[in-house]
């Protein structure tokens, strides 16, 4: 059992990279809070028998992680997360701010949307706040 | 000019310069490569680009019209498979009549490698019943079956000829578990043939990609894609500049 271990689910078809999925699925943990400072990454082995990618794709995923000095490899005994990334507002169910778009979501829900409308609307609103200028 | 380097045993394939002409002309011109040890490679380019023939020469089921070819050090002797190479092709020919079970023993007498053990352990995992016969199985039940008589020689080369070919999606994901999982531990370089990209994104570590008889790009992965570009995007980039060259040329 990998408990308290992410999983990766990689999608093939997405056209975006695995290596870049992997990176991004990393930071939406550590953002969330799921993974926090010490926690173990999968090991290059769990991961190609749960997924099938390359070990060689996994480890240069890693690489990047530490090239922006969120994880660190030791020796003998895997990568581990060495930043926080979670805030109160991010981690956590209970966040203030996901409930309120839980609730949303719920509406959108109860109002026959579908997920692509939910996609659209939540990229189209994220945009106005966001503008693509500002963000780095 | 090129210098003859001294055949690397090491080396699954080493070409040199080789090329197979058919009478409509040739199939494969002038290719160069080298498979790396350890390796996934991913052996790519739209039909017709040469792939099953590269794969024919390497298992010596085709002599080369030019050039020379080596499989660790050894040319491909034209009787038979190197000891070390198994080769799948893509309609994985198993007799429908016989079980899995006597496959499996067909695959003992033929191969003087054969590991029995290793064979079952990888039936049984794919949850495929020995007495089962051939002919009943599912598709991704039957590459399975064809999978664990290739692997059981225990080959230090697999080639695969289109091997995700007709399988569902939950059955490619399976298949390629598999062939990832025993690269790692048997230490063992694994070559598909593919003509659908997507399905090796993230697979395979080494790409070759043919067009029209020729290598157009060959190497590490990682160093190929260096910013993140997805396979089917660097393959599909480097086919539109060989295109655009054609049309200006």
């Amino acid at each position: 059992m990998l408990t308290g271990v992410i999983e990766f689910r990689i999608d093939r078809h997405s056209g975006v990279s695995t290596y870049v999925q992997i990176v991004q699925q990393v930071k939406q943990a550590m953002r969330l809070g799921l993974l926090a400072p010490g926690d173990r990454l999968p090991s290059a082995r769990e991961v190609v028998d749960a997924t099938a990618v390359n070990p060689n794709t996994v480890l240069k995923a890693y690489r990047e992680l530490e090239r922006e000095g969120l994880a660190q490899g030791r020796r003998g005994l895997g990568t581990f997360i060495t930043k926080s990334l979670a805030s109160e507002a991010t981690a956590g169910d209970d966040a203030p701010l996901r409930k309120e778009l839980g609730r949303w979501m719920g509406h959108a829900r109860e109002g026959g949307l579908v997920v692509e409308d939910v996609d659209a609307l939540y990229s189209a609103v994220r945009d106005e706040h966001y503008p693509a200028e500002e963000r780095s | 000019m090129t210098t003859r380097r001294h055949p690397d045993r090491a080396l699954p394939v080493l070409a040199e310069g080789v090329g197979k002409r058919y009478r409509r002309g040739w199939a494969l011109e002038e290719t160069s490569l080298v498979i790396p040890e350890n390796r996934v490679v991913a052996l790519v380019g739209p039909n017709g680009a040469g792939k099953s023939t590269l794969m024919g020469l390497v298992t010596g089921m085709l002599r080369p019209s030019a050039g020379s070819i080596a499989v660790f050090g050894d040319e491909p002797s034209g009787k038979g498979l190197h000891p070390a190479v198994s080769y799948l092709a893509q309609q994985k020919p198993l007799y429908r009549q016989l079980t899995v079970a006597e496959t499996l023993t067909f695959g003992a007498r033929t191969n003087p490698t054969w590991d029995q053990g290793y064979a079952s352990h990888l039936v049984e995992q794919a949850g495929v019943p020995m007495n089962a016969k051939v002919g009943t199985l599912s598709g991704g039940q039957r590459t399975r079956v064809a999978l664990a008589l290739a692997l059981g020689k225990r080959p230090r080369l697999l080639l695969l000829d289109e091997p995700l070919a007709d399988l569902d999606p939950l059955a490619r994901e399976a298949v390629l578990r598999v062939l990832m999982s025993e690269a790692r531990m048997q230490g063992m370089t694994v070559v598909l043939s593919s003509h659908v990209l997507a399905e090796l994104e993230g697979v395979c570590d080494h790409l070759v990609l043919l067009h029209r008889g020729r290598v157009l790009l060959a190497g590490d992965v990682n160093r190929l894609s260096g910013d993140g570009t997805p396979l089917g995007e660097l393959v599909l980039r480097h086919m539109r500049a060989a295109a655009a060259q054609e049309v200006a040329a």
